[in-house]
């Protein structure tokens, strides 16, 4: 079963997401903040991210690049869930090394979808 | 000792200055520099000690002790006090070109020539005497060294001074008046200065410590003989007040002679170089003077004590080493008195020449030559002039030397000539700082001091060498008692000097200003008061000034300047001028500029009387009125004035440049704080609607999810509604207080039960959070205008705020009212986590959570604090928190009482 990270300060958006990932068939581990993230990524390695920008200690732009320089870990997929949404934060995003970007509030249905199409 | 000796080493001595003199020129001319040449300056300022130090101190002291020091004091708090006056006078002299006092005095008070020729005649009467005084002092000098009695009244051409005075002469003409230079230096000459200031310096030094050493036992030795002499009043300053009238009027007079004398005038002003070179002469000539005056109370009572008198103590200086059988040495002593004489007698007749022939017979002369139309060069005519005014001079010495001066001893000569020249003082320092000296003041002050010290310092010494009636002395004039001249206006405390100084001073001082205040000035006094008062200011602006007005044709300009320095330094001269200030010189028409630099360069030569007079022979002149001269003068002054207004105003505009760079930037600042602020609260916004639709999408599409969880679910959704609401009502909350929009409606408010209708309002919450609300007040009514609901606002805030941050257990919110001067304090404390000392102040901020959440995040959004500040200073109040983390947080709030 491949496993699915999600990163959010808020409890309710995190319980979604992880209700979703599960309901969806993977294994979901959850994470309140950068710190907890950053532990879970190095630790289990996950297939993918589902990460939240503004957070309080590390952002998600922080926890993109260091995922992606990482040789071990750049495989991970990540897609950026935010409500940041100018065309620079999405642009960066990308730059970052993000599969995709996703504004909030979001489609739930929408997640799923897309999710779907980057593991399989 | 052998005359014959005697006369070739004298002859041997002149032969060696003149060598050293055309050494030093013939290395100028190749272009090497001369050795020590730093030295020469300041050395030649020593060309102050004549025959007079050599002698002349000698005697003085043998009589009245230590006084003879005074006149070697007033040189010294000169280089110690007056270096600015002195500096003022050489820049003056180098722009203007003045190279003697008479020319400074008479192009100080408007180019006048009734001043030259007055000062000129001054000096002469004042000077002469003094140059009779080193001949005196040469031949009593080799009447000793030559066991020969004095020939007081043989016929002169067995005189042997007459020889030597001839040699003199002849050394003068030939280094003195070379040729017509600009600037009237003669650096051979007064190279030859400086090296027999160094002779005679040695010379009486060997002398001296022969005498106190060789002769005695040294210092102590000798002073412990003078004491058993009885010689001991020689060591102290007289007692009595005359004493310290003389030591005064000899300070002062020295102190105005070692810039006035012509020969102080000639080295120090006229032959400097660089202003710089003042810098080492001002410590280096006190020095020199220190050290030539070492050994003169010791040769004296040195001398007293030997011959067992003190008479003849003039020439204790050789007398001593002859009587011990030193002939070598008294030689050596005879040429550093001879040196000194010599010295002295060279730069004095040098600069008195050139005045005499500037303002004497020149101007006469070139009258009467314009007047007949003689066009041929002038060089010649004004090295004539010069080399006739140099046996002049020459010979009235000779005769005063032979006729008068036997009946007057050396010290009184040369103390009757410093008091001569100290006339010119007012009107020279005057000149330099007060704008409304005029001509006819300094005539009358230098007219009236000379009078009068002719007539109180003069006459009685002509009276008691016995050459006129004692009458004047005893009864006064007309038998006027009052008038005696040793007792003016019944002064008779004081010894002739300092009497003559007083009265001559005082009476020139009182008609100089007196007679200046009321006489109206010319243009051309205001013009050059003007250049000398301000010639620090003007310095730059001087040479371009032209406050000339007229024609004059460009070929005779030069022609005439052609004709007194020669044709090829003429055209360098005027060439370089015209490069320097970009002026045309092929033009017919000369620039107004040029005739003026060429004035100046006249003035050089022959004066600046006579170079205006010599210029406006050739030029047709309009006549510039006095309003044109002070206009054109002020014209300059407004030039700097408005030098001043525009610095100040460029750095007015700086400043207000600087305000609005820092406005601009505050107001970019505040926009930028303003897209960041609608930033935070569209993300703010965003968040619960994300949650709302997410939990809203599940519920949706999971109608198979149990129970409880839909419960939770749902719960989420109102509660995130009830989230959004909030935040979207304090936005539109703050916006009405920021924008000002929300008015107080104040009211009489009982505090207290204010609170306690906040603290009902939360009980339900606090039970939620487990927590203890507590409430402690005074037991008083607190009555303070204020908005009601607003402060009610606050105070939810705060309590809310504080049960939310309160530990699960055991968790306690304080509410604490206090009275404290003029206000009421009302406090909310908790036992939470604490807030970092850092963030006191952030915390204030709206959405301060939002941007940086190292909060832990309650329920609420981030503006709440930023309302409760906005109330808060609307009430001109204060809000603060008082926390450390781990320690619990105490808010606090504080409303005015009147």
């Amino acid at each position: 079963m491949q496993k699915i990270l999600v990163v959010d300060d808020d409890p309710y958006i995190l319980m979604s997401l992880e209700f979703l990932m599960k309901k969806a068939g993977y294994e979901v581990m959850i994470a309140r903040d950068g710190t907890e993230a950053l532990e879970l990524i190095n630790n289990r390695k996950p297939a993918l991210i589902l990460l939240d920008i503004m957070m309080p200690d590390v952002d998600g732009y922080a926890i993109c690049a260091y995922v992606k320089e990482s040789p071990k870990l750049k495989d991970i997929k990540i897609v950026f869930i935010s409500a940041k949404t100018k065309e620079a934060d999405i642009e960066k995003g990308i730059r970052l090394g993000a599969s995709r970007y996703i504004s909030k509030p979001f489609s739930t249905r929408d997640v799923m979808q897309q999710v779907k199409e980057l593991l399989n | 000792m052998n005359k014959a000796l005697v006369v070739l080493c004298s002859v041997a001595y002149l032969a060696l200055l003149f060598g050293i003199a055309g050494w030093i020129e013939r290395r100028k001319l190749s272009g090497k520099s001369i050795p020590g040449k730093n030295m020469i300056y300041p050395l030649s300022l020593a060309v102050y000690c004549t025959g007079w130090t050599y002698y002349g101190s000698v005697g003085h002291a043998s009589l009245h002790g230590m006084q003879f020091l005074s006149i070697y004091l007033g040189p010294l708090i000169c280089c110690a006090l007056f270096v600015p006056v002195i500096q003022k006078i050489l820049r003056i002299c180098r722009t203007q070109r003045i190279n003697s006092v008479a020319d400074f005095i008479s192009t100080r008070y408007g180019k006048n020539f009734s001043l030259g020729v007055i000062v000129t005649l001054c000096y002469i009467f004042g000077v002469i005497p003094y140059i009779a005084l080193q001949l005196k002092a040469i031949s009593d000098s080799f009447h000793v060294i030559t066991g020969m009695p004095g020939y007081a009244r043989a016929a002169f051409w067995h005189d042997d001074s007459f020889y030597i005075t001839i040699l003199l002469a002849l050394f003068v003409i030939v280094f003195g008046t070379r040729k017509v230079d600009v600037l009237e230096r003669h650096e051979g000459l007064v190279g030859a200065i400086a090296f027999e200031s160094v002779i005679k310096l040695v010379a009486f030094l060997i002398a001296g410590g022969f005498i106190t050493y060789g002769i005695f036992g040294g210092f102590k030795d000798l002073f412990a003989k003078a004491n058993a002499a009885g010689l001991q009043h020689l060591f102290i300053m007289d007692q009595q007040a005359s004493g310290y009238s003389t030591w005064m009027s000899m300070i002062l007079v020295s102190m105005m002679a070692v810039v006035l004398l012509p020969r102080q005038f000639q080295v120090l002003i006229v032959e400097n170089k660089q202003e710089r070179q003042l810098r080492r002469a001002i410590w280096l000539f006190p020095l020199y003077l220190f050290a030539i005056n070492i050994f003169v109370m010791p040769i004296a009572v040195g001398g007293i004590l030997t011959f067992g008198s003190n008479a003849g103590a003039d020439t204790f200086v050789i007398s001593l080493p002859m009587h011990y059988g030193m002939s070598a040495l008294s030689l050596l002593v005879y040429i550093g008195g001879f040196s000194a004489a010599t010295g002295m007698i060279m730069v004095e007749t040098i600069a008195l020449a050139t005045m005499v022939s500037n303002h004497l017979i020149l101007p006469p002369l070139l009258s009467f030559r314009n007047s007949s139309g003689n066009k041929k060069p002038l060089t010649r005519t004004v090295l004539m002039a010069r080399r006739g005014s140099i046996i002049f001079i020459f010979v009235l010495a000779f005769g005063y030397d032979k006729l008068i001066a036997p009946y007057f001893s050396l010290v009184s000569i040369g103390l009757i000539s410093m008091a001569a020249v100290t006339q010119l003082a007012p009107a020279m320092i005057g000149g330099l700082y007060w704008k409304n000296a005029s001509r006819k003041g300094a005539i009358f002050g230098i007219l009236t001091g000379f009078i009068i010290w002719f007539y109180t310092l003069i006459l009685p010494s002509v009276v008691n060498a016995g050459l006129m009636d004692k009458s004047i002395t005893q009864l006064g004039p007309w038998g006027i008692g009052w008038l005696r001249p040793q007792a003016l206006f019944g002064l008779n405390d004081l010894e002739l000097l300092p009497h003559s100084v007083f009265w001559s001073l005082f009476f020139n001082v009182l008609s100089y200003a007196g007679v200046s205040i009321y006489s109206r000035l010319n243009a051309q006094e205001v013009y050059t008061a003007e250049i000398f008062t301000g010639i620090f200011t003007h310095t730059a602006t001087n040479e371009r000034r032209a406050i000339w007005k007229g024609s004059a044709d460009m070929k005779d300009v030069v022609a005439m300047v052609a004709n007194f320095i020669g044709q090829e330094r003429a055209e360098n001269l005027i060439n370089a001028y015209a490069l320097r200030h970009r002026i045309l010189v092929n033009q017919e028409d000369a620039d107004p500029r040029m005739v003026s630099f060429a004035e100046r360069i006249l003035s050089g030569v022959i004066g600046s009387a006579s170079a205006r007079f010599m210029i406006s022979s050739i030029t047709k002149e309009e006549d510039i009125g006095i309003d044109e001269v002070l206009s054109i003068v002020r014209e300059s002054q407004q030039v700097l004035e408005l030098n001043k207004e525009l610095k100040k105003k460029s750095i007015e505009l700086t400043r207000a440049t600087d305000l609005l760079t820092t406005a601009n930037r505050q107001l970019l600042e505040m926009d930028g704080m303003k897209d960041e602020f609608l930033n935070t609260v569209t993300h703010e916004l965003r968040t619960p609607l994300t949650s709302i639709r997410a939990l809203s999408e599940i519920l949706y599409d999971n109608p198979e999810m149990e129970e409880e969880q839909r419960v939770h679910y749902l719960d989420g959704i109102i509660k995130e509604t009830e989230r959004l609401t909030r935040l979207i009502t304090e936005v539109l909350n703050l916006e009405r207080y920021e924008s000002g929009r929300q008015k107080l409606r104040l009211g009489a408010v009982d505090i207290a039960s204010l609170i306690q209708q906040v603290i009902e309002a939360l009980k339900p919450l606090a039970k939620e959070q487990g927590a203890a609300l507590e409430l402690s007040m005074p037991n008083a009514m607190f009555i303070v205008q204020c908005d009601a609901e607003m402060i009610y606002q606050v105070l939810y805030n705060l309590i809310s705020n504080a049960l939310k941050f309160v530990p699960a257990a055991n968790g306690r919110v304080h509410v604490i009212l206090r009275e404290a001067y003029t206000e009421l304090q009302i406090w909310v404390e908790d036992n939470g986590r604490g807030i970092d000392p850092e963030i006191h102040e952030l915390i204030f901020d709206k959405f301060f959570q939002a941007r940086n959440q190292t909060l832990q995040k309650p329920v609420g959004s981030g503006l709440g604090l930023a309302i409760c500040k906005r109330i808060i200073e609307m009430h001109e109040g204060r809000i603060w928190v008082e926390s450390e983390k781990g320690k619990g947080a105490r808010f606090a709030f504080s409303l005015p009482v009147n």
